[in-house]
């Protein structure tokens, strides 16, 4: 179906998720990266040793969430844009998402925008927390949004109100 | 009459690698393009590229584009001539060229060809309309000239083309109302499709166009379902409010100035259309003509960088340049073997497999 859709199921993003402990000790990088392409950035620009290095260039990456910072490198470099940072100890309704976003205008700081699922549809709202344009990101910036808990593995994306 | 020891023909990705390759051995080398400037198709890739930081994976196309210009420039034992057209290979050598206007002759003892390929057209009604676009004069437009195409575009093929370009248009502010491909699966890398589906653009495989609607201009499109056996589904078709339709149905490999030099070139859909015979060196069937990069088998641009360098590489290597070329040709080759190794590479790998070489 994905082959069809280009949409990831619950179920294959639910198989990307760390084991419990990590994911209640602090942010994790996770890949949804589900086609063996020829590509490797993330394992080369990992400073934390967290992605594995490569085998043969088109093996799916593998994350080490042990080592993992979030410190979101991997978010920028991934020309699939299949790298996200979660962090679900954010706080205790919220979690925090850290995304790449290549589109102008680039949303504020404090402001509440759409939250986008994996189609684009709105699934609820998130709070902008940070903004990343620095030039070493090359225009691959990362926004750092907070969303509810329950709808953490939907949201992929922030829709901004059409001017 | 201008004589050079290795002539290369195109400079996009493969030219520019093969050039870099040579003239880094100590060959004299004539780099020829028909366009203003160096780059080929890399100047309107906007997006990160895939493959190995060997390929510059990660950085955008645009700027792989500059830091291979750059290096081309500084090379003294490069002889640049763009806005220059070749228009023909004879037997005793002698290529001839246009170069602004003036018609002009060179002879070469190698010459590697890196033309490159065009985009296939599809039949439908109305398809002469002005509003139907090939994709990459849509990327020529908008990412070279900073024109958008108009307002609301159907893409045709999900291929990593479709896709790539599907994303540009959003960036760009142009509402892309859906992606339609005729095969039941998406062909493009599927992080580009997810990307674009983020973005809420529809993909609708096993999906064709009947028909462009307008008079003057394109005011829509019809398009329809189709079944198992690529044949429409009647009752299923369905009017879209478009003014651009968009081509992305594939790449011809060019392959008109290989047939001059009397090289044989066999027909291989999975590898683009008729294609060069060609040795490990990428030498054709014709001594010292070498092939590289989309002319040799429609591939991603990573593969045709790695390809230039071989060609680059051997063409040196049989002119008594450098000393231990065989080993860096075998890194080279070692990597291009491990770009194509995966699934994605299968199609490359069989039709290299079906040419026998």
């Amino acid at each position: 179906m994905f082959k069809k859709t280009g949409v990831a199921t619950k179920n294959m993003v639910e198989e990307k998720l760390p084991s419990k402990e990590i994911r209640e000790k602090g942010p994790y990088a996770i890949f949804e990266c589900f086609q063996e392409i020829p590509c490797n950035p993330c394992s080369t620009v990992c400073k934390s040793n967290a992605v594995k290095d490569f085998e043969n260039i088109n093996n799916i990456p593998e994350v080490d969430c042990e080592n993992c910072t979030g410190c979101a490198l991997c978010v920028s470099i991934c020309p699939g844009l299949a790298c996200f940072v979660i962090d679900e100890t954010y706080s205790d309704n919220e979690v925090l998402i850290k995304l790449p976003y290549e589109f102008l205008p680039l949303p504020e700081v404090n402001s509440i925008v759409d939250a986008l699922d994996r189609e684009g549809r709105v699934v609820g709202k998130a709070k902008v927390l940070k903004v990343q344009d620095n030039k070493k990101l090359d225009h691959t910036n990362i926004i750092t949004i907070s969303v509810p808990k329950e709808i953490f593995l939907d949201v992929r994306n922030i829709g901004l109100e059409e001017k | 009459m201008l004589h050079t020891e290795i002539a290369i023909i195109g400079g996009g990705p493969a030219g520019m690698c093969a050039a870099i390759a040579a003239a880094g051995q100590g060959a004299r080398v004539t780099l020829f393009d028909r366009g203003k400037k160096l780059g080929g198709q890399l100047v309107k890739q906007t997006h990160r590229f895939f493959g190995s930081e060997k390929e510059y994976a990660g950085i955008r196309g645009i700027d792989i584009a500059k830091i291979l210009c750059d290096e081309v420039e500084k090379n003294k034992l490069i002889d640049v001539k763009t806005d220059t057209t070749i228009l023909a290979i004879y037997n005793d050598g002698v290529i001839t060229y246009e170069e602004g206007k003036n018609y002009k002759r060179i002879t070469s003892e190698k010459t590697i060809i890196a033309t490159g390929a065009s985009e296939k057209m599809l039949l439908f009604e109305n398809n002469d309309l002005p509003g139907v676009y090939g994709a990459g004069a849509v990327q020529t437009l908008m990412n070279e000239h900073g024109i958008v195409p108009g307002n609301k575009v159907l893409m045709i093929g999900a291929g990593n083309i479709g896709l790539i370009v599907s994303y540009q248009l959003m960036q760009a502010g142009v509402k892309v109302e859906a992606i339609i491909d005729a095969s039941p699966n998406i062909g493009g890398y599927l992080v580009h499709a997810s990307k674009v589906k983020r973005l809420g653009v529809p993909i609708l495989t096993s999906h064709t166009i009947k028909r462009a609607l307008g008079k003057e201009s394109v005011e829509g499109a019809v398009i329809c379902e189709l079944d198992e056996k690529w044949q429409p589904v009647s009752g299923t078709e369905k009017e879209l409010d478009v003014d651009v339709i968009c081509l992305a149905v594939g790449l011809s490999p060019q392959s008109e100035l290989l047939r001059h030099t009397g090289c044989e070139v066999k027909y291989v859909p999975g590898l683009g259309g008729y294609v060069p015979m060609r040795d490990g060196n990428l030498q054709t069937t014709v001594n010292g003509i070498y092939v590289a990069g989309d002319t040799a088998e429609v591939e991603e641009a990573s593969s045709a960088m790695v390809e230039g360098t071989i060609a680059g590489l051997s063409a040196a290597e049989s002119l008594g340049y450098g000393k231990n070329i065989s080993e860096l040709k075998k890194s080279f080759i070692s990597d291009l073997d491990s770009l194509r190794s995966g699934a994605v590479g299968e199609k490359i790998r069989s039709g290299i497999q079906k040419l026998g070489c």
